[in-house]
């Protein structure tokens, strides 16, 4: 059981979701958004998180959208990722998210949930990273769009009430030739030890990572090295290695030295896969 | 602007296929609701963590882990526990192969495969191995659980 009290909230329209938040903040109950509530109940649930009142966003419409608007793929905030790898709008987003969680948990973990969590991984960022998506946030002041390069480095970056409302992307990047590897420490559900997304663009490799370093992250200076052809491919993967933004991840998962060896396989399986394509 | 008020909140939902009004707490898990308020003890606390599958219940006709979801989530669902399922043809499965040891898992297991029914009556091999991944049988049963699941999908003459 979740060991205290809190208030629940359904708004039905984004500007209310954003106007209920800043009210409770007022208020001093330390609102949060909820969507798919995975996370968020197992936190609570452990007494890690004590939010006062909860705002579930799966009520608003714009949240749940799946849908091509023009030349954009526009993906609601609270679409799950069981329902995104069904319609499968984004074969690399769907392959990402297939390997997040189990099929069950997937009915309710969201695509936001998983970019805004706070348990590392955060993998379903990695397709988003690559494409370049953009993000529309809503706030008491309305909605903005940004690049997801402004707002997620390391972990998604809003201001205080913010929530993010949808992810778009060009339709010319949603069918690109692409890898997704996952290993894990041990059998098909669970963890990344190493995670490699990467997408092929104008001839060039863009890859993203998760599992590897303490947050995912995508790298110019590691694609840069990839992508040096005049090099054999190990000695440009020794080098993307030098270039990973923070320290090699070490936990139950995996420890660091374990992690550079499965990471250099990966990148090595991703690369040689696209330059074949 | 005035915000609705907080304390106990109504959930209006169906459960097996019965209207059900319950008064819960905002923080009150669905697993609790099912067994402590509707005496629907057939969905397991397991490790309450999300990862066991021991507490699965269809919501809407797809599986869900009653552990993880609000009770105040629920409101307006269909909620489908074993106790509603009356001699499916997963249930008929499991006892034919004796697709269980201790039982405790087995309610999660065969909810789980009734979601699948519903979302792909002719799933294939790899699908069933996906969908079983989300439950976990301490027994280690699954080479039973597989053999039932599969006879459930195997097209009859």
């Amino acid at each position: 059981m979740i060991p205290f009290d809190f208030d629940y909230y359904k708004p039905s329209s984004v500007p209310l979701a954003a106007e209920w938040f800043h009210l409770l903040q007022q208020q001093g109950k330390h609102p949060i958004y909820y969507a798919g509530g995975t996370e968020i109940v197992t936190w609570a649930r452990t007494n890690d998180i004590h939010p006062g009142a909860v705002i579930d966003l799966k009520s608003v419409p714009e949240c749940n959208v799946m849908e091509m608007q023009g030349d954009k793929l526009v993906i609601g905030s609270c679409v799950t990722l069981s329902a995104l790898t069904a319609a499968n709008p984004f074969p690399l987003l769907s392959e990402t998210a297939r390997g997040i969680a189990d099929q069950t948990a997937r009915n309710q973990i969201t695509l936001g949930g998983n970019i805004c969590g706070n348990i590392i991984y955060r993998e379903a960022v990695l397709p988003l990273l690559l494409a370049n998506s953009r993000i529309r946030i809503a706030g008491i002041e309305g909605i903005r769009e940004a690049s997801i390069h402004q707002v997620f480095s390391q972990k998604i970056r809003l201001e205080a009430g913010e929530f993010l409302v949808q992810i778009v992307t060009d339709r010319s990047d949603l069918s690109l030739p692409f890898v997704h590897i996952k290993k894990r420490q041990i059998g098909s559900v669970g963890y990344p030890l190493v995670t490699v997304a990467a997408l092929k663009k104008d001839e060039r490799i863009h890859t993203a990572y998760s599992g590897v370093c303490s947050f995912p992250f995508q790298s110019a200076a590691i694609d840069q090295v990839l992508n040096d052809t005049s090099l054999p491919l190990s000695a440009r993967i020794d080098q993307a290695v030098g270039q990973l933004p923070a320290p090699l991840l070490s936990n139950v998962e995996g420890s660091a030295a374990f992690r550079e060896f499965v990471l250099k396989q990966t990148m090595a399986e991703a690369v040689h896969t696209l330059e074949r394509r | 602007m005035t915000l609705p008020p907080p304390a106990m909140y109504p959930v209006a939902c169906e459960v097996n296929g019965e209207k059900r009004l319950v008064r819960v707490r905002a923080a009150d898990i669905l697993l609790s609701t099912l067994r402590d308020q509707l005496g629907l003890t057939g969905s397991k606390p397991g490790c309450e963590n999300g990862d066991c599958g021991a507490c699965t219940i269809l919501v809407d006709g797809l599986p869900v882990k009653s552990c993880l979801m609000l009770t105040v989530e629920a409101e307006g669902k269909q909620l489908t526990t074993i106790e509603g399922l009356k001699n499916s043809p997963v249930q008929h499965a499991f006892v034919r192969y004796q697709a269980f040891q201790c039982g405790y898992c087995t309610p999660g297991f065969i909810m789980n495969c009734e979601g699948l029914r519903n979302a792909h009556p002719h799933a294939d091999e790899e699908t069933i191995r996906v969908w079983l991944e989300s439950n976990i049988c301490r027994c280690t049963s699954y080479e039973e659980i597989q053999h039932a699941v599969r006879d459930v999908f195997t097209p009859k003459t």
